[in-house]
């Protein structure tokens, strides 16, 4: 093709990352270091208004107790600085990048920086275990941990990043279950109550009730930890599964398990329901628990790396 | 009024005291959890702190250096459950009179109380900065092998609490009580919303 003399040049061919794209992803680790260690500290603000309803309708004196403890305790977190609780997770990161994000094919390399940044600098506990080998690895960081779940939009350049930072008191009650169609909706009301009234009791809450309903395990496993990050007060577009998740909102607070099992007047911080179509031979169920630290953030970056926090009220880095 | 327990925590001072009490704890608080647990009773090795009349915390603290020693910076309650395959041996090995943790234990732990006259208490959950404000000193670490959370770290604390009982002396288990509760009601609560699920049809 004949082209005028004044077009662009054609650039050089590129044989290592350019200078300013390594200095974009040490900015970007950087502020990714620092959001992590910032999460750990400082619950977001959905969860921080749902505690203060919760706490102000209590009446039983145990569970008024507790409520003190944890507000008293948020209050020095954040005024000493400090991770609120004490089990900073094994951390995940979910992230939604635009095919065009201009550092998506480093984003892997630099969130297992910024773990090891935000390790020293938070600090975060060590909690990354290599499976067999049976050793803290010491710097938050292994096999597969951090933990990425990746979500590539087309047409698009900004990058939204939401972190999630779970105890492993609140990871442990997670399951899922295949059920047959005859059990219905009935039996996976049955299947969380169950999972709640038993191993939620020690998992630290009033809990954020995740719920996935799809095929099998690992596509309702999935879903349901999706539905713990979506903001507390959301609710399923479709109006069924919005029906589903206030009734069974209502039904576990009526059990009445209160804050740490103390009993009380609530169980939940909310129940969020996430769906897939599903092979109609199956009901695929799964759980997954946040407890009442429930710490999750998001973060949303332009593509020259500009970014807006979402999930904190006045959140500075 | 706070009513506090100091150790060395003697039968008498833990005989009154019954499950839903709130309690404060002045003194030495070493935490132990799974594998301190299991090299004392399933591998035989030897405790290197003499737990008699102490206390134990299910707890994995976030810890920096600071200089020849260490300083606590977030510590909190793990789930106690995880520990019941072993707490009733550990109690008669040990001599513990105070277990703190998070959420209920078992029947083994129950018996364990019983016999031996010790306590398990529920430091609230995720409150590990309030705690960290109640360790007076971090007197030295033991088994650090095992990595920052599974490591013995012996604590000096300072009305550290509220520890609420869950269970006592007396066989009494605040959890088992409140769990019968949980299941007597949730059965009333599924019937009523699966009436409003039938959404196969």
């Amino acid at each position: 093709m004949n082209m005028p003399a004044s077009a662009s040049p054609v650039p050089a061919p590129r044989t290592a990352p350019l200078p300013d794209k390594e200095q974009a992803a040490r900015e970007l680790t950087d502020i990714m270091a620092r959001f992590t260690g910032y999460v750990g500290k400082r619950l977001p603000q959905d969860v921080l208004d749902k505690l203060a309803e919760l706490r102000e309708r209590e009446t039983k004196p145990l569970a008024k107790v507790v409520y003190d403890s944890m507000f008293d305790n948020l209050e020095k977190a954040d005024r000493l600085d400090r991770p609120c609780c004490q089990d900073t997770g094994a951390l995940q990161y979910f992230v939604r990048a635009g095919a065009g994000f201009p550092l998506l094919g480093e984003l892997k390399a630099i969130l297992g920086d910024a773990v090891r940044q935000a390790t020293k600098e938070a600090p975060l506990r060590h909690n990354a275990v290599e499976t067999f080998v049976e050793k803290n690895t010491g710097t938050n960081t292994g096999t597969s941990i951090p933990w990425i779940d990746w979500e590539i939009v087309p047409d698009d350049d900004t990058c939204t990043i939401e972190v999630y930072m779970a105890g492993g008191g609140c990871s442990l009650p997670g399951a899922a279950k295949v059920l047959m169609p005859a059990a219905g909706y009935e039996g996976v009301v049955q299947f969380v109550f169950d999972v709640i009234t038993s191993y939620g009791v020690n998992a630290c809450p009033p809990l954020l009730v995740g719920v996935g309903v799809s095929t099998s395990v690992e596509t309702a496993a999935m879903l349901s930890k999706r539905a713990i990050l979506r903001p507390i007060g959301s609710h399923h577009p479709d109006p069924q599964a919005a029906k589903m998740e206030a009734l069974m909102e209502k039904g576990l607070n009526d059990v009445g398990i209160g804050p740490q099992g103390m009993s009380g007047s609530a169980s939940v911080m909310g129940v969020h329901i996430e769906a897939s179509a599903r092979h109609p031979s199956t009901i695929g169920v799964g759980v997954s628990v946040g407890c009442w630290a429930h710490r999750r953030g998001t973060i949303r970056f332009q593509p020259d790396l500009s970014y807006e926090i979402l999930s904190h009220k006045g959140a500075v880095l | 009024m706070k009513k506090i327990l100091t150790t060395p925590i003697k039968d008498e001072d833990i005989a009154g005291l019954h499950a839903g009490d709130v309690v404060y704890l002045n003194g030495l608080l070493v935490t132990c959890r799974d594998v301190g647990h299991r090299r004392l009773i399933e591998l035989g090795q030897a405790l290197p702190v003499d737990l008699r009349g102490n206390a134990i915390f299910h707890a994995g603290p976030i810890v920096v250096k600071d200089g020849d020693g260490w300083k606590i910076i977030s510590i909190g309650p793990t789930t106690s459950m995880r520990m019941e395959r072993f707490e009733r041996d550990f109690i008669r090995e040990t001599g513990v009179k105070l277990i703190v943790g998070k959420g209920g234990m078992g029947p083994e732990t129950v018996e364990g109380c019983r016999e031996h006259k010790a306590l398990h208490a529920v430091f609230p959950g995720g409150c590990a900065v309030l705690a960290a404000t109640q360790v007076e000193r971090i007197e030295r670490v033991e088994w650090l092998d095992l990595g920052m959370p599974e490591a013995l770290w012996v604590c000096r604390v300072k009305e550290f609490g509220p520890l609420i009982i869950s269970i006592d002396t007396q066989g009494n288990n605040l959890f088992e009580t409140n769990k019968a509760e949980f299941n007597r009601l949730k059965v009333p609560a599924i019937a009523e919303i699966s009436k409003e699920v039938r959404f196969i049809k």
